[in-house]
């Protein structure tokens, strides 16, 4: 039988009786949980920030024509070759056009598919911009520019002007903010483009585009997908791209094997696209929960090492507790529950220092020419990783008290009261 | 009259440092409301024969009768139960839990044993405080109060779970010929009105030569 309220009365008299101490151990925890909160927010939220960078502009399924040498070459139909070895010299791609063919019917069929969230086509085009004399090549893509924003947060990287004034221009761009800055251009201006054919457009600057990677932010510009197609000369089903957002990224890759079957196209999902980027993500997480484990497990010395000098302080206690009825046991679990109080007294501590911590760090000013929509340096307030660290505190503490209050639960009474 | 403590051929051994044959065919009876002390040199095994009468001890042979009952060979738990309900113990140096109040001294080995309520238990310490005498610092913190009233402390909180036999390992042997003969005066008393057995090691004759019966030790055997 154990009564509980005996014994963490006892526990609480001890705790408070010797109350610099418990402090010293309680901040041991709370300054251990307290920086794996600090370290794990900030880790997690710049994670967080350079995926987004790339994630939330690349698309999950990436499908376009891609222009490549046929697998399979003329001469592999032949019944007669068939076992021998032939070599073909000088293969050349195979001739085919950009635009996907049925582009509008593919996307509606997207459209259909449960795990689509969205289906964006695009149209890709070489351009010159036209400064003077001057010609400096670029891309231009037509996009439907609501959707854009809808789905890859494309109102974060206009940094000057607004996406519904390009939705509500008819000749409008969104500048690269590189070439805008090559070409002393501001919004209300007008660049002339040049399409590979040699015709000259004029369009009116609406805003400005900055992605925060400098080499696209100098030759990516964006139109409308009329106005691209205008300027090319093309018709209205014209489509050289499909971008796909899925509800869940998983589902990327069986559904961009699905598409390059079913419509003989190229689909590229994300992961295949950016697995170098996960890599990246995985080994800072790595080290993250390296650091943590490390300081948490600091933090359970110092308890371990608090109680077992508090237990020798105790041995005439425990001699006592002993003779007049406390069972071994009990006496184990007059030191656990200190433990497990010092546990949960300093975690919570350290929750609240992490907390704080974080949020100081969310204001600290971060600016920088490369992203242009963080103000601040990045902080993930995931609440899960709160609860890793209390439930962190509480085991180690747990364990930091096992091994002392085993030591407390096999003393002999007999022996201590001999040797008085 | 009932026999509320027996022991039968009890012998213990020091296997450290060398192996030395300590206590030797022990055994005697204590009845009920008896007055018994154990007397004997220095090293005679007085002490080592109180720690296993109390159960503390389990790392001997021969047997122990508790109420009639074995108590040899029980399980730690078991014994921890038995101490709790059936013995009281004073010691030498009171042994008292210095960060507690002398009320929360006394009340301890009740709660352990949680037969009564909070209240109930408290009543039960007031009350044995008072029969000693020293109702007056039931709210002082235990290391605050001065050695002979450590030592009614002591004997207090042994009483609390009204025990059927008090053991005491030299109980006056660190206070001053008052105090001992107040702390004598108290045992008589339970002894002879409250009808409590005890067993008390002392080197004191003259509290030896009150009591009702002296088992007299050397060399780790009964020598009268």
């Amino acid at each position: 039988m154990i009564n509980w309220k005996v014994i963490l009365n006892i526990a609480k008299t001890h705790l408070l009786t010797k109350i610099k101490q418990t402090a010293i151990a309680a901040l041991g925890v709370t300054f251990g949980i307290g920086s794996y909160i600090t370290l794990v927010s900030f880790m997690t939220g710049l994670n967080k920030m350079l995926d987004d960078l790339i994630l939330n502009q690349t698309p999950h399924v990436h499908i376009y024509n891609e222009i490549e040498p046929s697998k399979k070459q003329p001469i592999a139909f032949y019944e007669e070759f068939k076992n021998s070895f032939n070599v073909v010299h000088s293969i050349k791609p195979k001739q085919s056009q950009k635009k996907i063919h049925n582009a509008l019917p593919i996307i509606d069929y997207l459209e259909k598919n449960e795990h689509v969230r969205g289906a964006l086509p695009q149209i890709k085009t070489q351009i010159f911009y036209i400064a003077g004399s001057i010609e400096i090549g670029g891309n231009l893509t037509g996009i439907d520019i609501m959707q854009e924003v809808e789905f890859f947060n494309f109102k974060d990287y206009v940094v000057k002007g607004t996406p519904e004034a390009l939705k509500n221009t008819n000749n409008g761009i969104l500048l690269g903010s590189g070439i805008a800055e090559k070409m002393s251009l501001g919004i209300g201006d007008r660049v002339q483009i040049s399409t590979i054919s040699g015709e000259i457009f004029p369009l009116k600057i609406v805003g400005l585009y900055q992605s925060g990677i400098a080499d696209l932010d100098n030759i990516q510009s964006f139109a409308n997908i009329k106005t691209v197609q205008r300027i090319l000369g093309e018709a209205e089903n014209y489509i050289t791209d499909i971008n796909v957002k899925l509800h869940t990224i998983e589902d990327a890759l069986p559904l961009a094997q699905k598409i390059e079957q079913q419509f003989q196209l190229k689909a590229i999902d994300i992961n295949t696209a950016n697995a170098q980027f996960e890599t990246g993500s995985n080994i800072r997480n790595l080290i993250t929960y390296a650091v943590s484990i490390t300081l948490l497990i600091v933090a359970g010395f110092g308890i371990y090492n608090i109680l077992n000098m508090l237990i020798y302080e105790k041995m005439n206690d425990i001699a006592i507790l002993k003779a007049t009825g406390f069972s071994g046991k009990d006496v184990q679990l007059i030191f656990m529950s200190q433990a497990v109080i010092i546990g949960i007294v300093g975690g919570i501590l350290g929750l609240i220092l992490g907390f704080i911590l974080s949020s100081v760090i969310d204001n600290v000013p971060f600016e920088t020419e490369a992203l242009p929509l963080i103000k601040t340096y990045p902080i993930n307030f995931d609440f899960f990783y709160y609860m890793v660290g209390i439930s962190f505190a509480m085991v180690s503490t747990f364990f930091a008290g096992y091994l002392p209050s085993q030591k407390a639960k096999k003393i002999d009474p007999v022996d201590i009261i001999r040797s008085q | 009259m009932k026999t509320v403590l027996e022991a039968r051929n009890i012998n213990k051994y020091f296997k450290k440092p060398v192996l030395f044959h300590v206590l030797k065919n022990i055994s005697f009876k204590v009845r009920q409301g008896e007055f018994v002390s154990i007397m004997g040199k220095s090293g005679c095994g007085k002490s080592t024969l109180l720690y296993i009468l109390s159960t503390m001890d389990t790392d001997y042979e021969g047997q122990l009768f508790l109420n009639e009952e074995l108590v040899t060979g029980e399980n730690r738990e078991k014994l921890s139960h038995i101490r709790n309900k059936y013995i009281g113990f004073v010691f030498q140096f009171h042994y008292l839990l210095s960060e507690f109040s002398v009320l929360e001294n006394v009340m301890l080995p009740a709660k352990k044993l949680g037969e009564k309520s909070p209240s109930q238990i408290e009543e039960a310490a007031m009350e044995k405080l008072r029969i000693l005498g020293i109702e007056h610092i039931a709210q002082k913190r235990a290391s605050r109060i001065s050695g002979g009233e450590k030592q009614r402390v002591a004997i207090a909180r042994a009483l609390i779970n009204d025990p059927v036999i008090i053991m005491g390992d030299e109980p006056t042997g660190n206070l001053d010929s008052y105090n001992a003969e107040n702390v004598f005066n108290i045992f008589k008393d339970l002894s002879d009105n409250q009808g409590l057995s005890l067993l008390v090691v002392t080197h004191d004759k003259d509290f030896a030569d009150k009591t009702d019966r002296i088992i007299e030790m050397g060399d780790g055997e009964i020598i009268g």
